[in-house]
């Protein structure tokens, strides 16, 4: 091949395997790990800790039974006299000498990360959008000041802000309670939503608006009716931005809540069985608990560029 | 579409079509909005808001909000970094002690210990999330069949929670029954039990920067993407008119204009490890003893295990100010990437 047939513009056929070869293979180990997690959660406690480690085996339902349930160790002959098992899982639990002894609590906290996630990203997005149009519309007095302000309150370390919000909290009865952690995410949130929308909302051409109040709208109406409508993209990306954040946060929760208002990251590490952690069970939560962002990550991937870059790079 | 719509009429926000090609019907609307907006001056004062006031409205609860979570915190902290409070004895008597705190920080041995793991760790993940990420990046670039495809594959990972996946990497860790351990052992022969990723002083280090790499990487490779993207078509088409190497086009053309891009994703990695907290807390919890001790699991030791809140606010403090430089340079360098 010569030296001319070759463009940068269009690859040759040579390049663009060899290209593809290692990025398959790049692509392939990143998902070896992801796979583990998803394997795992079918795998029997004994299975999961065979050595070498078992890539092919009888797929369990065990994880899952462990998941949501506690349970206790009791003496074959009570197992023999119960009733006979009504369930999958009862019939697994009892193989292991074992009784249900009630529901685990991760229901509770995987509801919890749910109320909080939606909750502080329903926040966010409201507030978030009005600032921005605010600031992509008006002459705002120290609008950069203002804008760099709000960027640097996502940058401060969670550590060093959890401390004075512990102390805040406790003043004020709103430690370990949904409504303080929905505050404190919708705080942090609020910042990227300002961001992002606010160039999304400078896409908007400012005639639409002019001539909706030239023809007799307010401000307002303008705003309801003209803006939000053509933004509705922007906000719906801006919005899982903000939902896969609360939804992965760590830091504040396992800081500022230990009980009622527990959300799942810090409860799944947690998960123990009978002497030290139970991977299973760890992985099958780990599983529950990553494919609504594998979806949404799907869903958003012509805007991730975007969204993790505060709306500097745009496509 | 276009061509359906009769050109002399578009709707108006009552719904009713008016005409509007011809100049009698432009000062017909302008007469009748005239006639809306002078008789009831208060309706509009309602109804339509002046733009200032709007502007004030609309940005006002989000600065009350961040006023309220984030900056009277912080000044409770620096108030409180001046004295010895320690936040599990309420009832213990207050004493301000002035910079005690900050000195003592600043020349004890343990903080430059915990600061010099969180160099090694922010310099690593970055130089290898860079190289690995550009080089995806450029691949990806050659633009092969289904390389869309593949690059959301990549992308999985960063997407998800650090400390639920954090986590079950202490399981691929494990040195009898876990993945990595087995992987390396069988390429290496070194026997898995040797093999102690998260409890032995020297590999630990390496184990969550492997970790972070393996999440973040794709981050640095996204942006790199979008930067390599960014480079008009023509002017390697006037590079091969020239006879440039693809050597030479690379770096003369490819490298210095993805740099803005590149720096970007630095500065990023930069701020977010500097921070860095759930994953490592989750992998190692900053041992084994304190090697991977980053400056976020020393002030979550002081803050609420150790409970000395006023020393642990002082070094909050000082990771403020820290964060708060670098991203002074990050705006600069953004601005300087969006005037591109």
């Amino acid at each position: 091949m010569s030296a001319a047939a070759h463009s940068v513009v269009a690859p040759s056929t040579t390049s663009k395997r060899v290209a593809a070869t290692f990025v398959v293979v790049y692509a392939v180990i990143s998902m070896i790990p992801l796979f583990w997690i998803f394997a795992t959660s079918f795998k029997t406690p004994p299975d999961s800790i065979a050595y070498p480690p078992k890539v092919l085996f009888t797929p369990s339902m065990e994880g899952y039974c462990n998941l949501f349930t506690t349970r206790t160790r009791q003496t074959p002959e009570y197992i023999n006299s119960l009733p006979p098992a009504t369930s999958f899982c009862d019939e697994t639990t009892r193989k292991r000498n074992m009784v249900i002894a009630g529901p685990s609590n991760f229901l509770p906290r995987f509801v919890n990360s749910l109320i909080i996630a939606f909750g502080s990203t329903f926040c966010a997005v409201f507030l978030g959008t009005l600032a921005a149009y605010g600031f992509s519309r008006f002459k705002v007095p120290m609008a950069d000041d203002l804008l760099f302000f709000i960027l640097s309150t996502r940058m401060m370390p969670p550590i060093a802000v959890a401390i004075p919000i512990y102390l805040m909290y406790r003043e004020l009865g709103l430690s370990d309670t949904a409504l303080g952690m929905i505050l404190l995410y919708t705080a942090v949130n609020v910042s990227l939503a300002v961001w992002l929308l606010k160039g999304f909302i400078d896409e908007i051409p400012r005639e639409y608006e002019e001539a909706a109040m030239i023809d007799g709208y307010t401000r307002l109406q303008a705003f309801r009716k003209v803006v939000l409508p053509q933004a509705t993209t922007g906000i719906a990306a801006t919005a899982i931005f903000c939902l896969i954040f609360a939804w992965n946060e760590y830091a504040f929760a396992s800081l500022l809540t230990s009980g009622t208002a527990q959300t799942a990251p810090p409860f799944i590490p947690t998960i123990i069985g009978e002497g030290g952690q139970d991977w299973p069970a760890v992985a099958a939560g780990t599983t529950v608990f990553l494919v609504p962002i594998l979806v949404f990550t799907i869903l958003l991937r012509k805007q991730l560029l975007r969204g993790i870059t505060f709306g500097a790079v745009r496509k | 579409m276009r061509g359906a719509e009769t050109p002399e009429t578009m709707q108006d926000p009552s719904g009713k079509p008016v005409v509007t090609d011809t100049t009698s019907s432009i000062l017909d609307r302008a007469a009748e909005a005239a006639v809306r907006a002078t008789p009831d001056n208060l309706a509009t004062r309602v109804r339509g808001l002046s733009d200032r006031m709007v502007a004030w409205i609309f940005i006002a609860p989000t600065m009350l909000l961040l006023l309220a979570i984030n900056i009277f915190p912080l000044i409770w902290a620096i108030q409180l970094s001046f004295t010895n409070y320690r936040a599990n004895r309420p009832n213990e008597e207050v004493k301000n002690i002035g910079l005690q705190n900050y000195s003592r920080i600043l020349n004890d041995h343990d903080t430059w210990i915990a600061m010099q793991a969180t160099a090694h760790f922010v310099l690593w993940t970055i130089v290898l999330q860079t190289l690995i990420g550009f080089t995806l990046a450029y691949l990806i670039d050659r633009k092969f069949r289904g390389h869309a495809f593949w690059t959301t594959i990549i992308l999985v990972p960063m997407m998800l929670s650090p400390a639920v996946v954090g986590n079950f990497w202490r399981f691929l860790y494990e040195p009898q029954i876990g993945l990595f351990a087995y992987v390396i052992s069988f390429f290496t022969g070194i026997p898995p039990t040797e093999i102690l990723m998260l409890s032995s002083v020297k590999l630990a280090p390496w184990a969550i920067i492997i970790v972070d790499t393996w999440m973040w990487t794709p981050y640095v490779m996204l942006i790199c993407l979008a930067g390599l993207r960014s480079i008009p078509d023509y002017i390697y088409e006037a590079a091969e008119v020239d006879r440039a190497s693809n050597w030479r086009q690379f770096w003369s053309i490819t490298l210095p204009m993805a740099l803005p891009f590149i720096m970007l994703a630095v500065l990023f990695r930069g701020i977010e490890n500097f921070k860095m907290f759930d994953m490592v807390n989750l992998l190692t919890g900053g041992g084994p003893g304190s090697t991977t001790e980053v400056a976020s699991i020393t002030l979550k030791r002081e803050a609420f295990e150790k409970w000395r809140t006023g020393f642990s606010s002082a070094f909050a403090i000082i990771l403020f100010v820290a964060v708060f430089g670098l991203a002074n340079i990050y705006v600069k360098v953004l601005n300087r990437v969006k005037s591109r």
